[in-house]
């Protein structure tokens, strides 16, 4: 089934500076009870959101109306934690299309790549300089050339390559299927299993 | 021939093909599902028109959002009764086996996987579950997938993965007293931090290791994904052949002595390179907890939390969010900190080995007033194992209640919910912000620890509790 292409994507950037963020943050485990992909957006970061009561927490970024974006920045190892799939989906669903740290739980960055939602990995002293920049600056944009594979503070600000394994970036490219790519290869998966 | 890790020969005998500058085309042996993780992927199968190829390959359970009480009446809650009732919709259209609530072998599936002798060595596994990795304990590779993976087992067998980097932790020495499996995976991650092991699969080895029981080697695997690795493994050997040939029965026919003539395709080759080697002294490790809230924050249970200073500048914050989350401070010890909840059970300490151990330090004492305790078997057959070694009276004379399987207060999806502000000792894997409920504190330790926090009502060294 053909799926949404990233190609080139300029926005401004949500800041999230802290390191560790596990899928339990993203999405909490109470919210795991539905049986669709859609709608997980609502409860994204949902216990830094809200209070207990339900009530806006202010001082988190999300609920800060000046930031905005299709670009969330945060710290290293962002993704840890449970596989839940649901993270990516509230991401996504939340209105991202591309996540930028300085390094990705492996699960997460699957998921993410499953779901047209790109994690971008950058040095780290690129991370800390970006996360400064678009913290003071909410207008600020940046930019994820896919083709190019490079992320780059426009107008004309730092630049910096990043790296995506060749098939992925294919499939992302031009939207393409991974069931769609192995059910091709069926026959060739049957025969191994009987050789087995 | 070039000397190979057991990984890679797990690996390569199972790579159908490799996609030019891309992933492997890696086969499944065996697929576990859950309730939780698995709707959405059989929702895409029906968008394609497609069925599930191998249906004999996959086994099915209801465990994440079960209740731990009264399972023989409806689900109460209506998301949670209707996401068990597609699973097993699910199941029954596909011809999947499934062991659904009330069925004599449900369980927490990464529970029952190894005991009903789905889970054995050479074998790759998947699970939309992290800790798949629960598996390795055999000498599989085994590791959780995202719920679009799922699906792709589903249709096609097959899962398109890039190999993982290697690394081999070897724990040598031995193991003090009132020091358990738990204790060494929680230093091991102590010591290299929650995402030490992010891009690698991990091969354990060393004295500790070999003389952990299967139950423990399980625990040690378990916990791989909370450093951050893809999977853990342990070469299969004598204690892996001992459990196998104890087991009632298996499926497939299978019996253990078919592993024999084929033992070196079970061990890493003398010389094999691994891409990272760690080595820790086990005489070393102390009874273990967290103090913070990644399993990353860990501590000797008799040390005291990191103060600013030994902490790097640019970790600082999320430091002190974590210490504010949890109400500690800075240089704090914890020994004798007051604990409202205890709470035994899951993935990584919830099996028969474990239910032992907390029932040898409560033995013949009472719970502390003020400790609510939550103790839940794994599976039925652990369940069934504590009844008939009376495990259950130990526990109902000292003032506990076994309650029946599932993973329960680990991820509280049921109402098993530690509520906010309290603090929980739970042998589960992760103690991270409301992960037992909103505003829950878990202090992540083993069952010993657990059950000397249950009879004193704080923080407690079990060390004091063992001859």
């Amino acid at each position: 089934m053909p799926k949404e292409k990233f190609v080139l994507l300029e926005s401004t950037c949500v800041p999230l500076p802290f390191e560790n963020i596990d899928t339990d943050q993203i999405i909490p485990a109470r919210f795991l009870s539905a049986t669709s992909r859609e709608g997980f957006g609502e409860n994204l970061f949902r216990d830094w959101r809200y209070d207990k009561s339900g009530q806006i927490k202010a001082d988190f970024v999300l609920n800060n109306p000046a930031f905005g974006g299709k670009i969330l920045v945060t710290g290293k190892n962002f993704g840890s934690g449970s596989s839940r799939e649901h993270a990516v989906w509230a991401i996504y669903d939340y209105g991202f299309r591309a996540v930028v740290s300085s390094f990705f739980a492996d699960i997460f960055r699957n998921n993410a790549l499953n779901n047209g939602l790109l994690p971008v990995v950058v040095p780290e002293k690129f991370l800390e300089k970006l996360l400064r920049l678009i913290g003071s600056d909410p207008f600020q944009k940046v930019s994820i050339d896919l083709e190019n594979q490079v992320i780059s503070v426009i107008p004309d600000g730092d630049a910096v390559q990043f790296d995506i394994n060749p098939y992925k970036k294919e499939c992302l490219l031009k939207g393409l299927d991974d069931i769609d790519y192995l059910l091709s290869r069926k026959d060739l998966i049957i025969a191994f299993e009987s050789s087995k | 021939m070039e000397p190979k890790t057991l990984f890679d020969k797990i690996w390569d005998s199972h790579v159908v093909q490799s996609v030019e500058n891309g992933p492997d085309i890696l086969f499944i042996d065996r697929h576990f599902i859950h309730e939780v993780t698995s709707p959405q992927a059989f929702n895409g199968l029906r968008k394609r028109g497609i069925s599930v190829l191998m249906p004999e390959r996959t086994l099915a359970t209801a465990d994440h959002n079960i209740p731990t009480k009264d399972q023989d009446k409806p689900i109460k809650d209506e998301l949670s009764r209707n996401q068990v009732d597609r699973l097993t919709e699910n199941c029954r259209e596909n011809g999947i086996e499934y062991f659904g609530l009330n069925h004599s072998s449900n369980g927490i599936v990464h529970v029952i996987g190894p005991e009903l002798g789905y889970t054995r060595p050479g074998m790759t596994i998947v699970c939309g579950d992290s800790h798949t990795s629960t598996h390795g304990a055999f000498g599989a590779v085994a590791f959780g997938i995202g719920t679009s993976e799922v699906e792709m087992v589903l249709a096609t067998q097959c899962i398109l993965q890039p190999r993982p980097g290697k690394m081999r932790i070897t724990v040598n020495g031995s193991l003090g007293k009132g020091v358990s499996a738990k204790d060494v995976i929680m230093y091991i991650i102590s010591r290299i931090s929650t995402g030490g092991a992010t891009g690698y699969f991990v091969e354990y080895a060393g004295s500790v290791i070999r003389g952990l029981s299967m139950e423990g080697r399980m625990t040690v695997c378990n916990m791989s994904i909370e450093m951050g690795a893809r999977g853990g493994l342990i070469a299969p050997d004598d204690t892996t052949m001992k459990y196998l040939r104890d087991l009632p029965s298996f499926p497939e026919g299978f019996s253990p002595d078919f592993l024999h003539g084929q033992w070196n395709d079970f061990q890493s080759d003398p010389g094999a390179v691994f891409d990272r080697e760690l080595e820790f002294d086990g005489s070393l490790i102390r009874p273990m907890i967290t103090y913070g809230t990644n399993p990353g924050m860990g501590m000797a249970i008799d040390d005291s939390i990191p103060r600013i200073n030994d902490i790097k500048a640019e970790d600082t914050a999320s430091f002190l969010k974590s210490l504010d989350y949890m109400g500690f401070e800075p240089g704090m010890k914890l020994l004798g900190h007051p604990v409202d909840y205890v709470f035994v059970g899951s993935c990584t300490n919830g099996r028969i080995e474990d239910l032992r151990e907390f029932a040898r330090i409560v033995r013949g004492k009472k719970k502390a007033a003020g400790i609510n305790a939550l103790i839940v078997p794994g599976s039925k057959a652990v369940e069934r194992q504590a009844v008939s070694e009376g495990i259950d009276i130990i526990l109902r004379e000292a003032g506990f209640e076994l309650r029946q399987p599932g993973c329960s207060s680990c991820l509280a999806m049921n109402e098993d919910k530690i509520p906010a502000g309290k603090y929980a000792v739970s042998t589960t894997n992760r103690n991270f912000e409301g992960r037992q409920g909103p505003g829950a504190r878990t202090l992540l330790a083993s069952p010993l620890v657990a059950a000397a926090a249950a009879i004193t009502g704080q923080i407690t060294d079990p060390r004091e509790f063992i001859i």
